[in-house]
C-alpha cells in the first residue's frame, strides 16, 4: 500500500494507462502544467494543453475517439460542461446508435464536482444526473483516492464515453492505494458496510458521511448497510435490490439537487421491483433545488449531513 | 452531378406522395461538392451536414443503400437508424452527417488528430455552410486546427441561406473565408457553380493541406435552389433572387460547356439521363422493397 491524494491517484491511473496503451492521450486547459509528470514521460503529442474552449476540447475528444484513440480530457469544473454538451450528448452519446454501430467513442471526461465554500455556483454544480439521463454515456463518481484510481483505469479501457466526476473536497485527501494493477469494474456498486436494519445508498464524498452516520447508529444498536454506487450509469440494480430485500428500509443520499435526480431513479427502481420487501417509505436526502451558494455557512448546509442521515434511519426503524 | 440531381428530384417527388421524408436537397451545390471530393484520396475522411446528398454520392455511396437509409430500412448504411439527416458511411470515410449545425466543425480537429497520430497520410474534408460559420464552434475549430497544425480542408458551401435567414442578416461579411486570416489560415473564396474552377481550387487546397499538414478554408458560393427542405415554398426568397439562382445552375453550366466543347451531344445527354433514371429507379425499388429494422433494433448499439 502507498498513500496518494485523489488527484495524485488520478494522475497515476492516467500514467499507467498511457504506458499500457499508446492510443491513450490527454489534453485540456493547462493539462501540461497540471499533469507535468505525464508531459515529461509521454511528450507533447500525447499530453497537450488547449485554449479555454471546452466545446472544442470535448468535440476533439469525440472525433479522436471515433478514430480509435482513447482521449482523457480535463474540463476542470462541472459547470464548464455546459459549453461541452453538444459533442458529448449529440455525437459521443448518439452517433454509435445513429450509425448502426459503425463507430464507438472510447473517451473519458474528467471534471470536478461538489460543493466548496466561496467557490459558488459557477464552479460547483453536481450534474451527474444530466448525463445519466442522456443516452449512450457512462457516469462514474468515486468516493476515495483508491476508488478513483481503480475506476479511472477501467473508464480509460471502456469502449464508451465516460464522464468521471471527482469531488473537489476529496481531491487533496490522502488515501491508501493498493500496489500493482488496481482495477474496479464500471457498473458494480460496493457494499462498504454490511448491516441488517436499513440501507443507505450514496456515492462520491457522501459515502464517508454515510459511514459516520452508520457508526453512530451502530452504537445505538441500529445495523445499517451502506452502499457506494461508484457508477451512476450503468446503475448496479442488482446490488441495490439485494440490499433492500435484506433490510426492508432505504435512505437515498446525494449532494445533487433532488428533483429528477439519481435518488428519484433509485426510489422508482426499488418501489417497482422490491415493493413487497419495504417496511416503510423510501426517504431521499438531497441538496436543495437551488444553485450552490458561495457563503460558507450556506455552502456547508447544502449537502445532507450525518445527523440528517441518522434521523432518517431512526424514523424508518421506529 | 446528374445522378445527384436526379436522385434528389425523385426524392422530392416521393416526399410529395408521402413515401419519403422531407430532405434538405443539395440542388445547386453539386459542383461545389463533387469538385472538392473528386480531388480526395481513399484515406481521406469526410464530415458533412444535413445537406449531404451531393457529398455522399460524390464519395461513391451506393444510391440504393442511401435511399434505403433515408426510408429507414435495414439495408441502409446505418441499418435505418440515421435516415437522411445523420447518415455516416465508415467504409467510405464519411464520419458524420450532422444536423446540429456546426457539429461537423466540432469533430473535425479530433478526426484529423486521430489520422495524424496514427500516421495516416489522410486529410479531413469538413463540409459546412454559412449557418455553421455563425456557430461559435466554427471559431474554436479553426483556432485549434491552426494551433495544433491539423490537416483539415474546411469546405464552406456558402449558399446564402441558413434555414429561413438570409446570410445578409446573419453575418457582417459576404466572404466567410475572411475569418480564416484571423487564425493565420490560408483561404480562397470562389464560384461554387463552376465544376472545373472548384476542382482546380480544391486540387491546390488539398495538396497544401496534405503537404503542409495545416488547415485551409475553401469557400464556394452557390445557390440553394430547393429551399431549406424539398417542400419549402420559398415565399421568403425574392423571385429575382430565385431566378438568379437558377441562372447559375451548375448542371446547366456544365452541360452547356460540354456541348460547346463538342464532347456531349444532345443525344448523348439524353442517353446519359436515361441511364441515370434507370439507376435511380433501381435504387428506389431496392429501398422500397427492403425490410424495416426489427423491433429488437430499438435497443441495440447504444453502448459498445
Amino acid at each position: 500500500m502507498k498513500t496518494l491524494t485523489m488527484l495524485q491517484a488520478i494522475e497515476e491511473a492516467i500514467f499507467e494507462e498511457m504506458a499500457r496503451d499508446p492510443r491513450v492521450l490527454t489534453f485540456g486547459e493547462g493539462a501540461t502544467v497540471k499533469w507535468s509528470q505525464l508531459r515529461q514521460a509521454y511528450g507533447p503529442k500525447r499530453v497537450r494543453t488547449t485554449p479555454l474552449s471546452e466545446g472544442i476540447i470535448a468535440g476533439t475528444a469525440v472525433g479522436a475517439s471515433a478514430m480509435g484513440l482513447r482521449p482523457v480530457v480535463d474540463l476542470l469544473y462541472a459547470p464548464f460542461l455546459t459549453y461541452a454538451m453538444e459533442p458529448l450528448i449529440n455525437s459521443a452519446g448518439k452517433q454509435r446508435y445513429m450509425s448502426g454501430g459503425q463507430f464507438s467513442f472510447p473517451l473519458v471526461v474528467l471534471v470536478s464536482t461538489g460543493v466548496v465554500p466561496f467557490y459558488g455556483a459557477h464552479h460547483c454544480h453536481n450534474l451527474e444526473a444530466w448525463f445519466a439521463h442522456a443516452s449512450g454515456i457512462k457516469v462514474v463518481m468515486p468516493s476515495s483516492a483508491a476508488e478513483a484510481k481503480g475506476l479511472l483505469k477501467s473508464a480509460i479501457r471502456d469502449d464508451n464515453p465516460v464522464i468521471f466526476f471527482h469531488d473537489i473536497p476529496l481531491e487533496h485527501v490522502p488515501g491508501q492505494i493498493p500496489e500493482g494493477e488496481h482495477l474496479i469494474p464500471i457498473g458494480k456498486a460496493a457494499v462498504v458496510r454490511e448491516g441488517q436494519s436499513a440501507t443507505v445508498i450514496t456515492y462520491g464524498r457522501l459515502v464517508q458521511t454515510a459511514l459516520e452516520a452508520a457508526a453512530t447508529l451502530a452504537e445505538q444498536g441500529v445495523s445499517v448497510e451502506v452502499i457506494d454506487l461508484r457508477t451512476i450509469k450503468p446503475l448496479d440494480e442488482e446490488a441495490v435490490l439485494a440490499s433492500v430485500r435484506k433490510t426492508g428500509r432505504l435512505v437515498v443520499v446525494h449532494e445533487a439537487s433532488g428533483t429528477c435526480g439519481v435518488g428519484a431513479e433509485l426510489a422508482a427502481i426499488v418501489a417497482g421491483k422490491a415493493f413487497s420487501a419495504l417496511k416503510g417509505p423510501i426517504l431521499r436526502l438531497t441538496g436543495p433545488d437551488t444553485p450552490v451558494p458561495a457563503s460558507p455557512p450556506l455552502a456547508n448546509m447544502f449537502a445532507p449531513q450525518a445527523p440528517q442521515i441518522i434521523q432518517a434511519v431512526q424514523q424508518l426503524v421506529g | 452531378m446528374l445522378l445527384i440531381r436526379t436522385l434528389e428530384d425523385r426524392l422530392g417527388a416521393l416526399c410529395r406522395e408521402g413515401k419519403a421524408p422531407m430532405i434538405a436537397a443539395s440542388t445547386g451545390q453539386e459542383a461545389a461538392a463533387l469538385g472538392v471530393i473528386d480531388t480526395l484520396g481513399p484515406d481521406d475522411l469526410l464530415l458533412t451536414n444535413h445537406r449531404s446528398m451531393s457529398h455522399l454520392l460524390s464519395r461513391g455511396a451506393d444510391p440504393g443503400r442511401v435511399l434505403a437509409e433515408i426510408l429507414g430500412k435495414r439495408t441502409g448504411y446505418c441499418q435505418g437508424k440515421a435516415s437522411h439527416l445523420h447518415l455516416s458511411i465508415r467504409e467510405l470515410g464519411i464520419m458524420l452527417t450532422s444536423t446540429v449545425v456546426g457539429a461537423e466543425l466540432s469533430l473535425a480537429p479530433g478526426i484529423a488528430l486521430g489520422a495524424s497520430m496514427q500516421d495516416s497520410s489522410g486529410i479531413v474534408a469538413c463540409f459546412f455552410g454559412d449557418g455553421g460559420a455563425c456557430e461559435g464552434v466554427f471559431h474554436e475549430s479553426l483556432n485549434l486546427a491552426a494551433l495544433w497544425e491539423l490537416p483539415i480542408l474546411y469546405a464552406c458551401e456558402n449558399n446564402n441561406w441558413q434555414a429561413f435567414v438570409s446570410v445578409k442578416e446573419a453575418l457582417p461579411t459576404a466572404r466567410i473565408a475572411d475569418f480564416a486570416a484571423s487564425y493565420g489560415i490560408k483561404s480562397q473564396s470562389i464560384d461554387g457553380t463552376d465544376l472545373e474552377a472548384v476542382r482546380e481550387a480544391a486540387q491546390a487546397a488539398q495538396a497544401y493541406v496534405r503537404k503542409e499538414r495545416r488547415p485551409f478554408l475553401l469557400e464556394t458560393h452557390c445557390p440553394r435552389l430547393r429551399g431549406h427542405a424539398v417542400l419549402d415554398p420559398m415565399h421568403y426568397v425574392d423571385a429575382e433572387e430565385q431566378a438568379a439562382g437558377w441562372a447559375r445552375d451548375p448542371l446547366v453550366a456544365l452541360s452547356q460547356r460540354l456541348a460547346q466543347a463538342g464532347v456531349l451531344s444532345d443525344e448523348a445527354r439524353a442517353q446519359m439521363q436515361r441511364e441515370v433514371d434507370l439507376e435511380v429507379e433501381r435504387a428506389v425499388a431496392f429501398a422500397m422493397e427492403s425490410p424495416y429494422p426489427g423491433p429488437e433494433e430499438l435497443l441495440t448499439d447504444v453502448f459498445a
